[in-house]
């Protein structure tokens, strides 16, 4: 059976050609690359470390030393920056990086209302809703009612504390260390430590007993 | 190890838009979202433009594409990444509209041209520079 209506042989066993965004992609990349303006090998390692090197679990380690250490807590609170590139983590685009110290009293909340600036040393990439609308526009207008979505409702008496990111000042949220952790070791705690409690839209918690799966 | 995602209540504020949620997926959703990405940090730690530029053309985008009523839910950011890098690297100098085209369609035509399972590369069609 034959499916060609095209006067030549243009037989379906060639390759489909990918989407308009695909093609804009290489276009750009290959005219680039062609020009020596940036390395195809260089491209392909950045990537592969923000997919499988960078994320979330670094600044879990930076919070879990700080949960354990005192003075490293100090040092992380007044000085952020230099505090988290003691672990070797630190910014492509130089920017500041502020942790904010969630207490009983204060909760702290991430949002770069603009775009989507995040700090990708300590978080990797940021989730999809972090770079919606809604949460953009949100987290701003009614920080607890979109705490609530997430599953986090605050007593009356904290205070939520919204800070809108830049290019230049990145904020991660030191959350409270939770109640009846005291025995876990620093690796043991770091692993508790979620993403979405860096970025304050949720609280670090103890697996439940008996709810394990 | 994995945390009990907390659950979503959808009933509350069902005024406002939902806010999408994952549950720690994938960073990029397909690749061309990951090379948009690297294109623009790399141009950015070359110098071609600073971080500062590159948040605040992003920024214009978001916006322009919010006020022509795009829904902005976080699906189409790299969209948006996309058009901010094409715009940046003209304003820029670094290339043009013009060259961009053309060799979008020297790719179109290198898929055209090229028998399935062999690697797709430029000059498989009829233009295009052919690079080893």
């Amino acid at each position: 059976m034959s499916s060609s209506g095209h006067g030549h042989d243009h037989d379906h066993d060639h390759q489909e050609v990918p989407s308009d965004l695909t093609l804009r992609v290489k276009a750009l990349e290959s005219l680039l690359v062609d020009k020596g303006l940036v390395d195809r090998a260089a491209l392909d390692a950045l990537i592969d470390t923000y997919e499988h090197k960078v994320g979330p679990r670094n600044g879990a380690r930076v919070v879990a030393r700080a949960w354990v250490n005192a003075a490293y807590k100090k040092h992380l609170l007044e000085d952020a920056t230099s505090a988290i590139a003691e672990f070797g983590f630190s910014g492509r685009q130089g920017e500041h990086m502020v942790a904010l110290e969630n207490t009983p009293k204060v909760h702290n909340l991430v949002v770069c209302t603009l775009c989507s600036c995040y700090p990708w040393p300590v978080l990797g990439l940021p989730p999809v809703w972090y770079k919606s609308a809604p949460y953009r526009s949100r987290a701003v207008i009614d920080p607890r009612g979109v705490l609530r979505e997430f599953g986090l409702e605050l007593p009356e008496d904290v205070e939520v504390r919204v800070w809108d990111s830049t290019a230049e000042l990145r904020y991660l949220v030191l959350p409270e260390r939770p109640a009846g952790s005291e025995k876990l070791s620093e690796d043991e705690l770091a692993a508790l430590v979620t993403r979405d409690a860096m970025v304050g839209v949720a609280k670090v918690t103890l697996p439940q007993p008996g709810a394990r799966s | 190890m994995s945390q009990p995602d907390s659950v979503l209540q959808s009933e509350s504020f069902a005024d406002l838009p939902r806010l999408p949620r994952d549950e720690g997926g994938p960073v990029f959703a397909e690749p061309w979202e990951a090379q948009a990405f690297a294109l623009a940090v790399k141009l950015s730690e070359q110098g071609y433009f600073t971080w500062k530029e590159w948040a605040s053309a992003l920024a214009g985008e978001l916006k322009a594409a919010a006020s022509r009523g795009e829904p902005d839910d976080g699906s189409r950011y790299y969209h948006h990444w996309l058009a901010t890098l094409e715009r940046l690297v003209t304003a820029k100098g670094l290339t043009d509209p013009a060259a961009m085209l053309v060799r979008k369609e020297a790719w179109a035509d290198a898929y055209r041209h090229t028998p399935h399972g062999k690697p797709v590369e430029l000059g498989a069609g009829s233009s295009g520079p052919s690079r080893p």
